[in-house]
C-alpha cells in the first residue's frame, strides 16, 4: 500500500492545506491551479471565453500564485530535499500528449486535482466528488493500460 | 505588489513546497499511485482537503469576512456533462504522463526542465478548449 511510508504524503498534504487556508482566510480566494492557463491566455487572446470577468479579475494573482508554486518547490529542492535537482525520465511524447489532454480536460471540467480534489472536496461539493472519482478511475485505467503495453519510462 | 498578490505569492510558495515534500513534483510518484502501487497520493489529497475543510467551513463561523475584504464562499460548481467528460479527458492525460497543473509547475521548481513541454501543451489544450468549446 505505502512502499515509501505515509509521513511525507501526510506532511505534504497538510502543508498544501495550510497554503490553501492561508489564502482563503486572508482573501476569500480559492487557491486552485488550472484556471491559471485560461486566465493567462486572456492577456493574449480576444476570444470571449478567456475574457470572462472571472479570468480578468483573477489573472494577476494567478500569475503570482503560479510563480509562488514554482519557487516553493525550488526552495524545497535547495534546502531539505534528499535528491536535489531532478529530471523526469518520462518520454517527451507522453509529457506533450498528456499535457494537451490535461489542459483541455481540466478546463472543460472547471477544475483539476487542486480545484476539484482539494478546494472542491473541502467545500463538500458533490460535483467535485464526481469529478475526482472520474479522473482517478480513468487515470488508473490509463496508467495500467500503459503498463500492459510495456510503456515505461 | 499589492497585499492580495503578496498573499497569493506566499500561499503559492507554501503550496509548491507542500507538493514537493509530498513527492508530487515527480510524475513518476503520481504514476505509481495510478498504477495502484502506492496509495500515498490519497493520503496527501485527504490531508490537504481536511486542513482546507477547516478554513472553508469552520473559520467563517468565527470570522465574518476575509482579512483583506471580500466574502467567504465555498467552491461549488454545477454538475454537467462537461464536468465528467472533462475529468475523464484529464484522467487520460494524467495516467499517460503523471502530470497535473500544480504538480507540473512545482516540478519546474525542482529543475525538471522537460516538464516545460507539458506545461506548454497544457496552455495549448486550455486554448483549444476555450477557442472551440468555450
Amino acid at each position: 500500500m505505502f512502499p515509501l511510508g505515509v509521513t511525507s504524503y501526510l506532511l505534504g498534504g497538510i502543508i498544501i492545506g495550510l497554503g490553501v487556508s492561508f489564502v482563503y482566510i486572508l482573501t476569500g480566494q480559492h487557491a486552485t491551479q488550472s484556471s491559471f492557463f485560461s486566465s493567462t491566455i486572456s492577456y493574449f487572446s480576444k476570444i470571449p471565453y478567456f475574457n470572462r470577468k472571472t479570468y480578468l479579475d483573477s489573472r494577476e494573482w494567478r500569475l503570482y500564485f503560479a510563480a509562488g508554486v514554482i519557487l516553493g518547490a525550488l526552495l524545497y529542492t535547495v534546502t531539505i530535499s534528499p535528491d536535489g535537482f531532478w529530471r523526469t525520465s518520462i518520454q517527451w511524447w507522453r509529457l506533450l500528449l498528456g499535457g494537451l489532454l490535461v489542459g483541455f480536460g481540466t478546463r472543460l471540467s472547471s477544475g483539476c486535482t487542486s480545484g476539484h480534489g482539494i478546494s472542491g472536496l473541502a467545500s463538500l461539493s458533490t460535483t467535485s466528488l464526481f469529478a475526482v472519482i472520474t479522473f482517478i478511475v480513468v487515470g488508473a485505467i490509463t496508467a495500467n493500460i500503459m503498463l500492459l503495453l510495456g510503456v515505461t519510462s | 505588489m499589492n497585499n492580495r498578490n503578496m498573499v497569493l505569492f506566499i500561499g503559492g510558495i507554501i503550496f509548491g513546497f507542500g507538493l514537493a515534500v509530498g513527492g508530487m513534483s515527480k510524475p513518476e510518484v503520481v504514476l505509481s499511485f495510478l498504477q495502484l502501487k502506492d496509495y500515498g497520493l490519497l493520503v496527501l489529497m485527504g490531508g490537504a482537503a481536511g486542513v482546507s475543510f477547516v478554513a472553508i467551513n469552520v473559520v467563517p463561523r468565527f470570522v465574518e469576512k476575509p482579512v483583506l475584504g471580500g466574502e467567504f464562499k465555498p467552491r461549488t460548481r454545477t454538475l454537467s456533462r462537461n464536468t465528467i467528460l472533462g475529468a475523464a479527458i484529464f484522467g487520460v492525460g494524467w495516467g499517460l504522463s503523471g502530470q497535473c497543473p500544480g504538480s507540473a509547475l512545482s516540478s519546474l521548481g525542482m529543475g525538471n526542465l522537460p516538464v516545460l513541454l507539458g506545461i506548454a501543451a497544457m496552455f495549448l489544450g486550455a486554448y483549444i478548449m476555450g477557442r472551440f468549446f468555450g
